[in-house]
């Protein structure tokens, strides 16, 4: 059964080239991703808006969550003329995206440790 | 599965934590050694002081960003090749462009896929090591042409000594050569005769470098040695040809011309083996070509080397020139040779002859060729022997010296077919130290007889033939016809020599031949005319030596030298 937030075939290989450091290298990125959120919600100019996307939306397409890194990419790309409710509404659907991503990943950790 | 690459240390350059994490593990675990920076700057202070094989760089970082990192680390590199990759997600071409433009070799987009990673490594480790290889090759290389550059150099100057102990700076020799022209194989020569003959030889070996100078100096002694003792062209070319066969390798061989000018016999006589034509510039204007009708030296076995000839006549003024292939293979940008006819035609314009080497380089600078170092020109003008610096003389170095003796000789038609005795004839009397001082005189006069004791005694050539051009060679093939069909004759010389008081002493010379004699006191009298030229030998051999008689009907002539108490 597939993680709707997640890429598990990603998670697998994930797993096996970290091997034991593989619960690391996931709180890393929660909490790296946690930081990145905050800037992303609170960027006030374009340049950081589109700096703080293209940044989260590396990381995170590398640990598999897909669906975040669309978002992140539609953000990314969204062009300057776009209206404000746009870019408050791309900002409330990545913030509610991770939310999911972290949860699932806490899940996938707790299963992991058993 | 992928080819292992041997192991390299890599640099890994992100901000995102999570990324160079697990970057770092990937890379780890295809056997590398990893290490790591947060940013553009500690990118480039990492790669400074750990030299990194291979560097990854994130193209977003704070503080120095991926572009300016690889910039500076390309710097730091120099010239050995420090691959780069750029850690993106950016798609868009033009910011792949941007990655190649600031010195990127590739790209890894994200999310990271370990197998092309390790594809791009081993790739890259391998362009690494090609260039490390190249630049190490070129340093070995560099090294290797500096000893060869100066083996040629010192080669150069122990040729140098050999060349110029010639005289090429004699006041009627105009010559032009190009410094290094001994590595192109290009050799010019020219050194006295004991008789005041001047003989030159320009000579071109084939290849070029050491191997081309090398045959020089053997050539070169051969040429100065035969040339002081008196021997002429053919025993020269003899000797040389046979020289070279031995010596050189198979392949190689040396294009050759070689003039011998005699101003007491107004005549040139020359040899050219496989060289572009010479010409004969008369005081009239006319141009007679020298062409080559010989195979270069080096190329056939002693046996089958017979060096023939050829004899002009010149007046004083008259001048010889000789040139290497250089000229007339000049191109120019449409390949186009510079040719015999353009040089032709400037021989033909040339008013004056001093300015004969400039005419042909204002020729070739308009003809826009490419200038070349292998162009060697040599111009000889016929002069008054008298003008001539003297040739240098033996020292006493106080050996014993015969002062009486006598001995006699008699050549017969078989001998006077193939050899001149002439060289070993002086040799002989150079043992007598007294004579050394005149030993051009003695030389001259001796030839002089011996030449008219062959020529018009035994081959009863008629030397008014020589009179004009077409008498001359008439004259020169006739002698070689005769000479060659000589079954019965002889030339008997004699040589006495007695001491007088307590270091002087008298050389007395006869020479006999077995022809029908001439009208002594008729030629005499034309020669106190002034009038003949066939009476020139006489008046010369008069002036050089001691005093001359004939008898027998002008069969034998009697020499005579002396030398005094200050000899």
């Amino acid at each position: 059964m597939t993680l709707a937030h997640l890429d598990l075939a990603v998670l697998a290989a994930l797993h096996d080239i970290m091997g034991e450091d593989y619960p690391m290298l996931v709180r890393t990125y929660l909490e790296d991703s946690q930081a990145r959120l905050t800037r992303l919600l609170e960027a006030q100019d374009p340049k950081t808006l589109r700096d703080s996307a293209h940044s989260f939306k590396g990381s995170s397409s590398n640990m598999g969550a897909a669906g975040l890194a669309r978002l992140c990419c539609e953000l990314e790309h969204l062009p300057l003329a776009a209206p404000q409710a746009e870019v408050c509404a791309l900002r409330e659907q990545i913030n509610s995206e991770f939310i999911q991503v972290r949860a699932a990943f806490l899940t996938v950790l707790a299963t992991d440790a058993l | 599965m992928l080819g292992h690459s041997p192991s390299i240390s890599v640099l890994i350059a992100d901000d995102n934590m999570t990324d160079r994490m697990l970057l770092s593990s990937i890379v780890r675990r295809q056997g590398h050694h990893v290490l790591q920076a947060g940013n553009g700057e500690e990118a480039v202070k990492v790669f400074e002081q750990m030299r990194p094989h291979i560097v990854l760089l994130d193209v977003m970082m704070p503080v120095m960003d991926g572009f300016e990192a690889a910039r500076r680390i390309k710097a730091l590199a120099g010239e050995a090749l420090v691959p780069v990759i750029f850690l993106t997600s950016m798609s868009e071409d033009e910011a792949l462009v941007r990655c190649l433009e600031a010195g990127g070799d590739d790209f890894l987009p994200k999310p990271y896929n370990q197998i092309i990673l390790a594809a791009k490594i081993h790739a890259m480790e391998r362009m690494r090591r090609l260039q490390a290889t190249v630049l190490k090759q070129r340093d070995e290389l560099a090294r290797h042409h500096g000893h060869l550059l100066n083996e040629q150099r010192v080669a150069k100057a122990v040729f140098d000594q050999v060349a110029h102990s010639g005289c090429l700076g004699a006041h009627n020799i105009r010559y032009l050569q190009s410094p290094y022209a001994l590595f192109n194989g290009d050799l010019l020569l020219a050194t006295s005769a004991p008789g005041g003959d001047l003989h030159i030889l320009l000579g071109d070996f084939t290849g070029h470098g050491l191997p081309a100078a090398v045959g020089a100096m053997p050539l070169a002694d051969v040429f100065y040695g035969m040339t002081a003792k008196g021997y002429g062209l053919a025993e020269t070319l003899r000797e040389m040809n046979a020289k070279l066969k031995r010596i050189l390798p198979p392949d190689m061989f040396c294009c050759a011309a070689l003039i011998s000018v005699s101003v007491n016999r107004r005549v040139v006589e020359v040899w050219n083996g496989g060289m572009p034509d010479g010409y004969l510039l008369r005081q009239s204007g006319e141009r007679l070509p020298i062409p080559s009708r010989a195979l270069p030296l080096g190329i056939l076995s002693p046996e089958r080397f017979e060096p023939t000839t050829q004899f002009y006549s010149v007046e004083e003024g008259d001048r010889i020139f000789l040139l290497s292939d250089g000229v007339i293979e000049t191109t120019n940008h449409d390949e186009t040779l510079f040719g015999v006819e353009r040089l032709e035609a400037v021989l033909d314009r040339n008013q004056d002859r001093d300015r004969l080497f400039e005419d042909i380089r204002e020729a070739l600078q308009g003809f826009h060729g490419e200038s070349r170092d292998d162009v060697s020109m040599v111009q000889v003008k016929v002069v008054d022997t008298a003008s001539l610096p003297p040739v240098a003389l033996a020292l006493d170095r106080g050996q014993p010296t015969p002062t009486d003796w006598s001995v006699n000789f008699e050549f017969r038609a078989q001998t006077l077919k193939r050899y001149n005795p002439l060289p070993f004839l002086l040799q002989l009397l150079q043992e007598v130290q007294g004579l050394k001082a005149q030993s051009g005189d003695l030389y001259t006069v001796l030839t002089e007889l011996y030449s008219n004791a062959l020529e018009h005694g035994v081959l009863a050539l008629d030397s008014s033939l020589k009179r004009d051009a077409a008498g001359f060679a008439q004259y020169y093939q006739w002698r070689e016809e005769r000479l060659r069909q000589l079954e019965e004759g002889y030339v008997k010389v004699g040589l006495t020599v007695q001491p007088e008081g307590r270091s002087g002493g008298r050389l007395v010379i006869t020479v006999e031949d077995s022809g029908a004699g001439f009208d002594v006191a008729s030629t005499l009298a034309r020669v106190n005319e002034g009038v003949a030229y066939s009476g020139r030998g006489m008046k010369l051999v008069k002036a050089l030596s001691h005093g001359v008689s004939w008898s027998d009907d002008g069969r034998s002539a009697r020499v005579e030298f002396a030398w005094g108490a200050e000899a």
